[in-house]
């Protein structure tokens, strides 16, 4: 029988499980005012910054609860942390838009830290069946989000495609977790890795398939080409804010898991796996450059971008190695604060009552708004991966160790592909600075400000001290098993 | 004839491709869809409590109790998506679901 003592390694979990159902309860029995959202929303920053704290004040050893079926190690604190920066930044984001097209219901912040609890159990899954249920309660939250504004045709049609594919990708992974534990008699990841090795070198054949299987499954959910289909629709029909959260924190906590399965339960079908990761990377960067170039509506472009970028994290994946594993987190964080960043400054562009999400209204934003010009230039120019900004350090880091790891066309790809993806960047920053001026945008709301700040800070902050996030990563890639 | 693990693979392996075919073959309604995922999901069932049998480990069974019960959830949550969008909509025909094209 475990101790309360013992469950610690949990806490921030069950803190923020336990504060979402009391945050429901409070928002239920408030008195319906118009300052409900605002009021529950608050609380919920306030429960995330005491999780995220929480999770800094663990010890720094790994400790594994209920059966080895949650493991809290260097690697899940550090996607942990990702993980709640990213829901901190979109719900930050949300209040001045969901207040202006009239969607600002309490219920908004409860289902942002239920998913966030089940991402963080994602991170933390050391089973398959952990695993599943951490994925289920995230994408459950995630596909009420996308249709949160219930009054609108595209919101609730991103949210039933998002549900419909979704689904589908959910069922694939489990098929594969069925196999997997059919073929290996167990659903605990070193368990399954022990297994598979004492049979003489020679994969069992269904394993394997249980492994496609798997991958199949989680590559949908970091939107990876071939399973990429769903995000340009979701991200362009979703609420801004809710796209800005499903580019964010999903996709930090689908890359654990995805490094953690491959890394801690199929060490041994390296080989297998690591032809799927080397695919599907090349197919993400192409399709994410190429693809973008003839879109018009900046959160469609967000979305192949994002595929892009998780091309380019998975570059690291298929190294397999612990200087991979290092160029994926540091990708990760990066890629975090400047998908954070770029959204605010989509967030920005309104206009009296109507949110722009053409890129061409963008034009001139230099004359009539210098300090958002810069910071959107200055983002766009570190998605394109242009030194010596934040977002060319991410890519120096994979492409360092894909070529340490002898994939050299792997890597060479990638820069090719990165330097088509500059393309559209550029053109945004073009249409910025050089063409002619249009109608002012409304001023900044407060809390987009900061976000737009901190990123802008963050951005430059990284290429004066980039010690303190390389350590972490560093330290979070040893403790995972290599 | 026994009925072996080989049987009980190959019927989940039949539900669970018709399932997939469900989904991406169903020209006509959404609700048709949603029993399509079902359909998947109790094939995975069916592949989770012959392997708990044949193994005799109990794990399967557990699992299978954890995807029936997060199926449930799941219909709910998709159901209650597609009244919304058919309130907006006023349709849940597959081919009108084109509002966003890429």
């Amino acid at each position: 029988m475990p101790t309360l003592a013992s469950l610690s390694p949990a806490l921030p979990e069950i803190v923020l499980a336990v504060g979402a159902m009391v945050l429901l309860m409070i928002g239920v029995f408030r008195d319906d005012d118009a300052d409900n959202g605002e009021f529950i929303g608050g609380l919920a920053i306030v429960l995330l910054v005491f999780a995220g704290a929480l999770i800094v004040m663990q010890p720094a050893s790994s400790a594994s609860l209920f059966n080895d079926a949650f493991v809290v190690d260097g690697f899940a604190r550090f996607m942990k942390l990702l993980v709640i920066i990213g829901s901190i930044g979109a719900l930050l984001l949300s209040f001045s838009y969901l207040r202006q097209v009239g969607s600002l219901r309490f219920e908004y912040s409860v289902l942002v830290v239920l998913a966030t609890v089940g991402m963080l159990m994602m991170v933390s899954a050391n089973d398959l069946i952990s695993l599943y249920i951490g994925l289920e309660l995230q994408s459950l939250a995630l596909y009420v989000l996308a249709a949160f504004r219930r009054d609108s045709v595209r919101s609730s049609e991103a949210g039933l495609k998002y549900f419909v594919l979704g689904a589908l990708s959910s069922g694939m992974l489990l098929y594969g977790a069925s196999l997997t534990y059919g073929f290996t008699g167990s659903t605990s990841f070193p368990v399954i890795a022990s297994v598979a090795t004492t049979t003489d070198g020679v994969l069992n054949i269904g394993l394997v398939f249980g492994l496609v299987f798997l991958l199949v499954g989680l590559a949908f959910k970091i939107a990876a080409v071939p399973f990429h289909m769903w995000s340009p629709d979701v991200y362009e029909g979703a609420p801004t804010p809710v796209t800005a959260f499903f580019a964010s924190a999903p996709k930090m906590a689908a890359m654990a898991i995805l490094v953690r399965v491959l890394g801690t339960a199929f060490p041994q079908a390296a080989e297998q796996w690591q032809q799927i990761i080397i695919f599907v990377a090349i197919a993400s960067m192409l399709l994410g450059s190429f693809a973008a170039i003839g879109q018009t509506n900046i959160k469609r472009i967000m979305a192949y971008s994002s595929i892009a970028h998780i091309g380019f994290a998975l570059v690291g994946l298929a190294a397999n190695s612990q200087e991979g594993t290092r160029g994926v987190l540091v990708y990760l964080a990066i890629y975090l604060v400047m998908t954070l960043g770029t959204f605010a400054c989509i967030l920005a562009m309104r206009r009296k009552d109507e949110m722009i999400e053409d890129i061409d209204e963008l034009s001139g934003l230099a004359q009539t708004n210098l300090p958002m010009a810069f910071v959107m230039a200055m983002l766009m120019f570190s998605l394109a991966g242009i030194p010596p900004l934040a977002g060319f350090f991410a890519k120096f880091y994979v492409f360092a160790a894909a070529v340490k790891a002898g994939l050299w066309p792997l890597a060479i790809i990638g820069v090719l592909a990165s330097v088509v993806g500059a393309f559209y960047y550029l053109r945004i920053v073009k249409l910025i600075f050089i063409d002619d001026a249009r109608e002012k945008f409304l001023d900044v709301e407060r809390y987009t400000g900061i976000v737009m700040v901190l990123s802008a800070i963050f951005i430059i902050g990284f290429i004066l001290v980039p010690g303190p996030l390389i350590e972490a990563a560093e330290a979070a890639a040893k403790s995972l098993r290599f | 004839m026994d009925i072996g693990i080989g049987h009980y693979l190959t019927v989940a392996a039949c539900l669970f491709t018709l399932g997939i075919f469900g989904i991406f073959i169903n020209r006509k309604n959404v609700i048709v869809i949603l029993m399509s995922v079902e359909l998947m999901l109790l094939a995975v069932n069916i592949n989770l409590v012959a392997f708990s049998h044949f193994l005799g480990d109990l794990t399967g069974q557990v699992f299978a109790l954890f995807v029936l019960t997060v199926a449930a959830a799941e219909a709910a949550i998709g159901l209650a998506i597609i009244v919304v969008y058919f309130r907006n909509r006023g349709s849940i025909a597959v081919e009108d679901i084109n509002m966003m094209k890429g």
